[in-house]
């Protein structure tokens, strides 16, 4: 057992060696000096990265433990360096990531006096963090950080904050080491009952509609269960959709995959929730963008939900066959049974279910009209899914119509490569996840789909990627326009565009040049592919102002409070009224 | 249907955790009429939070599922329902009279079994245990006798027979 000497400061260096931490983002402040002093001394192999603003940090630390399937750590200052930290801690929270924040706090004397830069860090975070500590005694220090990075990781995973006092970080305690410590009393349930398991597998096999639902659980549980769902899925036969979150689990392009579902969901995907006898989730929550109208979603099913978080099941949606486990656990069980039991699904029943989809495809609900003059955004994304596919690039995206189509016309064949802001939908999310995933993949091509309007939140972060030298490219998606909010207004608020028009935006090609990065700026189609080859090919940091249609919408749509077999199709069938009770919704 | 319900939690006793359950239940919506909380094992240092919130089964469910999310929360369950628990609660009631009414809240005291733990010559302080409905019955018959302050310990509560939580 390892118990040395070791001051707070020490400590969590010593903490980030054992638990395998090499990257670290931050930015400094007076409660967090001793720390930083300790980085300064440190011989080690810990890279910190300097960010421009702590909600860049949060981020960054999102990107980076999304790109790699490890624990994002960082670093803030207290007062406003937690409350500005507080919108990625909550993102983070949303979207289940594992992110360990250490934070500074002033000294234990000083706290409950108003002291300069005090804040009530655990008292903030408590909502917004999957657990948070504030740290009395030097001697709890090292069993806290232990405890910290073994909650974010485990079970369902997602941010935790560790508030040190600045006194505790110069105070000199006991240091034990991680592997006697265990926490008191959380064991999150990793393997599901064998017998549930087996009810689920007789329900698959009387199947004769049926459909996979998967989510971002699948891609928080691991390679391994990537794998194993690709499996699962291909024994059966059966069509999978997936949720923004879970995209890359199984191929995009794979025959199988009918396309992403939900509120901007394929038609076929949304059909085939609607009209299936069985719902197989897998690592999915029932988020109300996936269910639109709870009481009429999926009406006829039967249905499972694999999940590690027991609260999520029978949350929004009621469920026969609940199987509260991991998601690798519970698909290499599933397996195993369906194999020595010699299951067999209904082939004859599937095969029409199949042409039944088909027909759904026929309706192409992701066509656009293409234009030669102007840039259609979907076309946009199309060219740079066409011109990057063979390059394993990680994408990420703020929040809006461009994240949506990025969604449906970017096909990942990979997990980890999708990163984006589902459950909190942050705006300015993008860009310091990109340079998060950069830091964890530095040889790939790493993007961030923008928008004109998301990417000024957190602009500043263009300059800790000039710093460290990471050659992210932003791709941004300028329709001059909230989009989003430009959509809703059109559709629910009589095309009254309240303040979703952005006057004066930068000349986003002399910014990129401010900043010591390059700007390119494509205003033509013809000229669109050339544009995005420069943007590849340029070894540094690019900003690529794609100037597009301003009127383009995002479909298919299930209006607020409508059904999945109620989708808008784009042009054409946009007079369908929204009710009242839909319009209050988000 | 909305009814009551009554909710116990085990917790370890660590710094903030009230503020969590309490936090967790007011940021999802739900409201607490009757709390109380106490160490229950000085050895382990684990807390028990009792609380008494109005729903139905199904939102109660909900409840505690989260609930039981929470790091610190060993254990939580609807002792109403799952339980047939029972429950108790104490309470101190101040009652200001001279005269008939003076006399006649003493002889109802009697009744309640309720104990006289001061007194002047104007004023009673009485202590009661019981369920929370024999206590609201006997504030209600206080009220015209010259009620003046209640204080109550909120909501007690343990499951029957041998079985442990």
């Amino acid at each position: 057992m390892v118990s040395i000497q070791l001051t707070g400061a020490e400590m969590v260096l010593q903490a980030f060696e054992d638990h395998k931490v090499d990257t670290l983002f931050g930015y400094p402040g007076g409660a967090v000096l001793p720390i930083y002093d300790e980085l300064a001394k440190d011989k080690n192999s810990i890279h910190h990265y300097l960010v421009r603003h702590e909600q860049g940090a949060a981020h960054a630390a999102e990107g980076y433990a999304r790109a790699s399937g490890k624990v994002g750590v960082f670093l803030v200052t207290s007062g406003p360096g937690v409350t500005n930290a507080v919108t990625g801690l909550a993102d983070a929270m949303m979207d289940s990531i594992p992110l360990v924040c250490i934070s500074g706090q002033v000294p234990s004397h000083l706290i409950g006096t108003d002291a300069f830069q005090e804040c009530d860090a655990v008292g903030i975070t408590r909502p917004c963090t999957k657990h948070n500590w504030l740290v009395k005694d030097i001697n709890d220090l090292s069993r806290i950080l232990h405890e910290a990075f073994y909650i974010a990781a485990s079970g369902r995973p997602g941010p935790v904050l560790v508030d040190i006092p600045k006194d505790i970080q110069f105070q000199t305690g006991t240091y034990i080491g991680p592997e006697t410590i265990k926490h008191k009393s959380y064991r999150p349930k990793l393997k599901a009952s064998i017998d549930k398991i087996d009810e689920a597998l007789k329900l698959i096999v009387k199947a004769q509609k049926p459909v996979f639902y998967t989510g971002g659980g699948v891609i928080n549980s691991g390679n391994a269960a990537v794998q194993l769902l690709r499996e699962f899925v291909r024994l059966t036969g059966f069509p999978i959709t997936s949720t923004l979150q879970g995209l890359g689990a199984f191929p995009g392009d794979d025959n199988q995959f009918i396309g992403m579902l939900g509120m901007h969901g394929t038609y076929e995907a949304n059909m085939a929730m609607h009209d299936c006898d069985l719902l197989i989730n897998i690592g999915a929550r029932f988020d109300d963008r996936i269910t639109g109208k709870v009481d009429e979603f999926s009406p006829d099913s039967k249905k499972i939900h694999v999940d590690i978080d027991p609260s999520s099941i029978n949350k929004t949606i009621n469920v026969d066959v609940p199987l509260v486990g991991d998601v690798a656990h519970v698909l290499e069980d599933a397996i195993k049974l369906w194999k020595s039991n010699v299951y067999k699904v209904d082939k004859a029943a599937v095969k029409n279910w199949w042409s039944t989809i088909e027909k759904w495809k026929e309706k192409d609900s992701l066509g656009y009209k293409n234009d030669e003059k102007t840039i259609k955004p979907q076309y946009a994304i199309q060219r740079l899914y066409e011109l990057t596919k063979d390059k394993d690039s990680y994408i990420t995206t703020e929040v809006g119509q461009h994240q949506m189509w990025a969604a449906q016309y970017y096909k990942f064949n990979k997990p980890n490569r999708w990163i984006t802001s589902g459950g909190l939908g942050t705006m300015g999310f993008g860009l310091p996840a990109a340079i998060g995933a950069q830091v964890a993949h530095p040889d790939k091509l790493v993007i961030d789909i923008a928008g004109e309007a998301s990417i000024l939140m957190c602009i500043q972060e263009m300059s800790t990627a000039i710093q460290h030298q990471l050659p992210v490219k932003i791709f941004i998606i300028n329709n001059q326009y909230m989009g989003m909010v430009r959509q809703w207004q059109e559709l629910l608020h009589d095309k009254r565009y309240s303040h979703s028009y952005t006057d004066a935006l930068p000349d986003f090609v002399k910014l990129a040049e401010a900043y010591g990065a390059k700007g390119i700026r494509v205003e033509s189609p013809a000229e669109l592919d050339k544009g995005i080859q420069e943007m590849i090919d340029y070894n540094g940091p690019v900003i690529f102002d794609c100037v597009v249609d301003q009127n383009e919408n995002v479909y298919p749509m299930i209006p607020s409070g409508k059904a999945h077999n109620e989708m808008l199709l784009g042009k054409g069938n946009e007079d369908s009224e929204i009710s009242d009770e839909g319009k209050v919704l988000v | 249907m909305e009814s009551k319900h009554t909710v116990s939690v085990l917790v370890d006793n660590e710094p903030g955790v009230l503020a969590r359950v309490i936090g967790l239940i007011s940021g999802r919506g739900y409201n607490i009429d009757s709390l109380s909380v106490a160490e229950v094992d000085m050895e382990s240092h684990v807390s028990r939070i009792t609380f008494v919130t109005l729903g139905n089964e199904i939102t109660i469910n909900k409840m505690i599922a989260q609930l039981q999310k929470l790091i610190p929360v060993k254990k939580a369950i609807n002792i109403t329902l799952d339980k047939q628990g029972i429950e108790r609660e104490m309470a101190l009631v101040k009652v200001v009279a001279t005269g008939e009414k003076r006399v006649e809240s003493l002889r109802l005291s009697d009744a309640f079994r309720a104990k006289v733990i001061d007194t002047t010559h104007d004023s009673f302080v009485f202590e009661l245990n019981g369920s929370p409905v024999k206590i609201d019955a006997f504030i209600d018959l206080m009220t015209p006798l010259g009620l003046s302050e209640v204080s109550r310990t909120g909501v007690v509560a343990i499951a029957r027979g041998s079985e442990k939580l």
